[in-house]
């Protein structure tokens, strides 16, 4: 490990030698963490790096098989997420742990002594702390009406007010618009100018290299290197991260030149049980070959749509043309059979798409058993495309007869991507592919994906990450409310754009005018 | 001082073994209540084992009470694979014998067995089925609570059995008592062994099923609805059909079991005809894990508890009752059993000294951060190993 320029700097808290293995695997192998007071500290590593455990160490859940914390120079013991509360750590998890028919206020006060607090004395201390670190916030909103940045907000300030200094932040970007993350940024910079040390945990590096004071990478459970951000080069980081050299951009192969029309959605809208608008009025065309990017914040109407192509939620109103036929309201069986795969990924991975408890095999057979003919099911055959599958995208299992549920997040995305794949469809619509996987996996990803464009597959690719979407994706189109702000050449495209376009600014194809409504 | 952990991977073996351990623990429980009564334990338990397999009649006495608990969990195990929670396992029961009484007293008192029997068993089934849909059909298109739903109409099949009794079907021959004819000599299922086919009818059941839930189309289908509906949406299926067609599957065997029992041992309608059989069989299907092969075991081993419960008020002060209390105790030693298969605590503090050193099972969260480890030599090693169990 690398000295740090910062000798003099005083450190918030430092984790010594910290090792926690899981069974026979070392999560954390004498690991070496060290933040100082009044700096932003950027934790950066692959899925499985340890980034995860030795955070948990940190706020207590886990305990270290051996290793030392120490919090300004003094030796803590960490029983219970408690005590490290009581030290001052706090944490703001990438899930938000909010109740929402709570006001914002009473999910900060929960728990605490204050809560029996006199109202306008919470809500001037909460105003306290937002004008201090230039925050916006109304205490007396529900929950469930505010935004997810909003919610945010929240989740920092009720680790404030139980006298966090330290805090760590998981992913904190990955669901905000880009104007959201320059906001939180700002707030953050101050709360460092305040002398609050901040672990920063994301997968973007841009983001790393414009906030953060200093790095940390972890691999395979070993903390790699610790250095000043201004040394560093993104590249640098990423072979860091990585351990061997990459090629960081996605290829784009061309698209083809006589595109044939594959699907074509005109205006089509719809309303939940609750009746609450989720679609309105969304028409676009997708090509064979081409690869339509949706981008947009998390519930924009993204689910329902993908859901409503695939025949899984009844259209309210508007039409789907799949191949010149008319598809709307078919069964979901009937547009399988026609060569649409979806592969939707939720937040939680295993929701829709993936049978939890069974095995790889079993799941693979989940799009096969109804093709096959009579009432016996033939796993054989489907073993043996199991096998292939394991093999080609290199998911990582003990065999194929592991329960899904005990895979990775990595593993078991590709699981359904390889399994949507191989039934050789003609439009695939993939939602979230890339959530929270590594680097090496995504680009796994993306090369299958492209693999599928320049076999003529229409891809609809719902994705998260504006720089993915932009180099991946052919065309994008901006959803807001369930409504669509802008379809625009990604080739052309600025992230501000696509930023304003998801926060409900619409922007009119080929005039490239912004229209504020 | 310590916390709830989430154990995910324990090896299937040392579950098996940990099973054994809670239903021996179970016994020992039993042992010490026993001792406490004032009774003594190795006599009582031998008492009770000698009444349960002692004899061919005892044998065969254990094996016609396991016979529609059997039957019954066979049934309700198809529903608990939907997650359809189907509690009304008396009430399907009572309506298949119920209609297969119905079989017999429409049909003329000299009809061949050979007709009648498959009739009234098929009478049965459609009885139980009917019962089983009504909750169905309310879950599946109006999301009526199925548990209560089901609960509900365990009772009004006992209110119908009594009016039928006491009235529409009263035996005129009976000279003004109440009571229903009972069914002719020939409807009797024949014996094999000394015991009723019934067992024969549990076992095919058991085979069948089986393989249906592990080898057809249909079966994997309620395996993926019953654990998550949206993905067998998603995968094309029709989840309210297979959830009715299951069901109504679930429903028809359970009223096979009612009819079994009319035409095997009871004879003739009354509202005790079940004998409990419906709750018993719940805990039976649990027991088993939702496994057909291990419901037939488990429902030997509960009809000889009964049987064996019986035997030992022969021993001069015992209560049939201890029988009872060692049923319960064994339940709650294997029923808590399973939290311990599915969590372990940690220790923390002082006591995390002495139990460090075993903490090696990893939580569900923590298995992420391993697996995620897609090139760890040692994550590789394990699935060697583990492919060559398979």
């Amino acid at each position: 490990m690398s000295d740090t320029t910062n000798n003099d700097a005083n450190p918030a808290f430092s984790m010594r030698k910290i090792c926690k293995s899981f069974g026979t695997v070392m999560a954390n192998d004498c690991v070496d963490f060290e933040v100082n007071k009044g700096e932003i500290h950027a934790l950066l590593g692959e899925n499985g790096s340890g980034k995860s455990t030795l955070m948990s160490v940190l706020s207590g859940v886990y305990l270290p098989d051996s290793g030392d914390i120490y919090v300004d120079g003094k030796k803590q013991d960490f029983h219970s997420p408690k005590d490290s509360i009581a030290c001052g750590i706090g944490m703001v998890y990438q899930h938000f742990r909010l109740a929402e028919p709570m006001t914002a206020a009473e999910n900060i006060f929960v728990g605490t002594e204050g809560f029996l607090l006199h109202k306008s004395r919470k809500n001037a201390l909460i105003r306290q702390f937002a004008v201090q670190y230039g925050m916006e916030i109304d205490p007396e909103k529900k929950t469930y009406l505010l935004s997810v940045s909003e919610k945010q907000t929240v989740e920092i300030i009720k680790v404030l007010y139980r006298g966090a200094r330290i805090l760590v932040l998981d992913e904190p970007t990955a669901v905000l618009t880009p104007q959201e993350i320059t906001r939180l940024f700002s707030v953050l910079r101050k709360m460092r100018d305040n002398g609050c040390s901040i672990v920063f945990i994301s997968h973007k590096l841009n983001e790393v290299m414009d906030l953060c004071d200093r790095v940390t990478v972890l691999r395979k459970g070993i903390s790699v290197e610790t250095c000043n951000i201004s040394d560093v080069s993104v590249h640098e980081l990423i072979e860091k991260m990585v351990g061997k050299k990459i090629n960081l951009s996605i290829l784009r192969p061309p698209v083809s030149s006589d595109l044939q029309e594959n699907l074509k959605v005109i205006n089509l809208s719809y309303k939940d049980a609750k009746g609450l608008t989720k679609l309105s009025h969304i028409s676009f065309s997708l090509s064979g070959g081409e690869i339509l990017g949706v981008a947009g914040l998390a519930g924009s109407g993204q689910k329902e749509l993908c859901e409503i192509i695939a025949g899984v939620l009844p259209a309210g109103d508007g039409d789907i043309i799949f191949e010149g036929e008319n598809i709307t309201g078919c069964s979901p069986r009937a547009i399988i059979r026609k060569g649409v795969s979806m592969s939707f990924i939720p937040e939680d991975r295993l929701g829709m798409g993936l049978v939890a408890s069974m095995d790889i095999a079993d799941n693979i057979l989940l799009k096969d058993y109804a093709f096959q003919p009579g009432i016996i099911l033939k796993s054989a055959s489907v073993r043996e495309k199991a096998r292939q599958i394991v093999k080609d995208l290199e998911i990582n299992t003990p065999s194929i007869f592991h329960p899904v549920r005990k895979l990775s997040g990595g593993n078991i995305q590709k699981v359904i991507l390889g399994r949507e794949i191989r039934l050789n469809p003609k439009l695939l619509i993939t939602a979230y592919a890339v959530r929270g996987l590594d680097i090496h996996s995504s680009y796994t990803i993306y090369d299958l994906l492209n693999e599928q464009k320049e076999k003529g597959v229409a891809i609809l690719y719902i994705g998260e990450d504006l720089d993915v979407l932009m180099e991946l994706c052919d065309r994008i189109m901006v959803l807001c409310a369930g409504e669509i702000t802008g379809i625009v050449d990604a080739r052309s495209t600025t992230k501000e754009d696509l930023g304003q376009m998801m926060s409900g600014t619409k922007l009119y194809e080929k005039t490239g005018e912004a229209i504020h409504v | 001082m310590f916390r709830i952990v989430k154990n995910d991977n324990l090896p299937r073996w040392k579950a098996i073994i940990f099973r054994i351990c809670a239903i021996l623990f179970g016994f020992v429980l039993s042992g010490i209540v026993i001792a406490a009564l004032g009774f003594p334990v190795f006599e009582t338990f031998r008492f009770m084992f000698a009444g349960a397999f002692g004899s061919e009649i005892l044998i065969q006495n254990t094996i016609s009470f396991a016979i529609p608990l059997a039957i019954t969990a066979l049934g309700l195990s198809v529903a608990f694979r939907m997650r359809f929670w189907n509690i009304g396992g008396e009430g399907q029961m009572i309506f298949g014998a119920i209609a297969a009484t119905f079989v017999s007293l429409q049909m003329p008192d000299d009809t061949s067995g050979f007709i009648l029997i498959p009739l009234m068993l098929l009478a049965g089934m459609i009885g139980g089925a009917i019962w089983g849909i009504i909750p169905g059909i309310f879950r599946v298109y109006f999301h009526s609570n199925e548990t209560l739903f089901t609960l509900m109409m365990n009772y009004i099949a006992i209110c119908l059995v009594n009016y039928l009794y006491n009235d529409v079907w009263k035996d005129p021959a009976k000279h003004g008592f109440s009571g229903i004819k009972a069914i002719e000599a020939q409807a009797h299922l024949p014996k094999l062994f000394g015991v009723q086919i019934g067992f024969l009818i549990a076992l095919v059941l058991a085979g069948a099923l089986y393989l249906m839930i592990n080898k057809t189309k249909f079966g994997y289908e309620i395996r993926v609805v019953g654990e998550s509906e949206p993905t067998a949406n998603y995968a094309g299926m029709n989840v309210k059909w297979i959830m009715l067609l299951g069901i109504l599957l679930s429903g028809g065997i359970v009223g096979l079991a009612g009819a079994v029992q009319l035409n095997g041992s009871a004879f003739a309608l009354a509202d005790g005809i079940t004998g409990g059989a419906g709750f018993t069989a719940i805990v039976i299907a649990w027991l088993s894990n939702l496994s057909a092969p291990l419901i037939i075991v488990v429902a030997i081993l509960f009809g000889a508890l009964k049987t064996g419960a019986t035997a030992i008020q022969m021993y001069p002060g015992v209560p049939s009752s201890v029988g009872s209390v060692m049923q319960g105790l064994l339940l709650f030693s294997v029923i808590g059993g399973e939290f311990f298969l599915k969590y372990r605590i940690v220790f923390s503090g002082k006591a995390a000294h002495f139990f460090r050193r075993k903490e090696v099972i990893s939580s569900e969260e923590d298995e992420k951060f391993i697996s995620d480890d897609w090139n760890h030599p040692n994550s590789r090693e394990e699935s060697s190993e583990q492919e060559g169990e398979k």
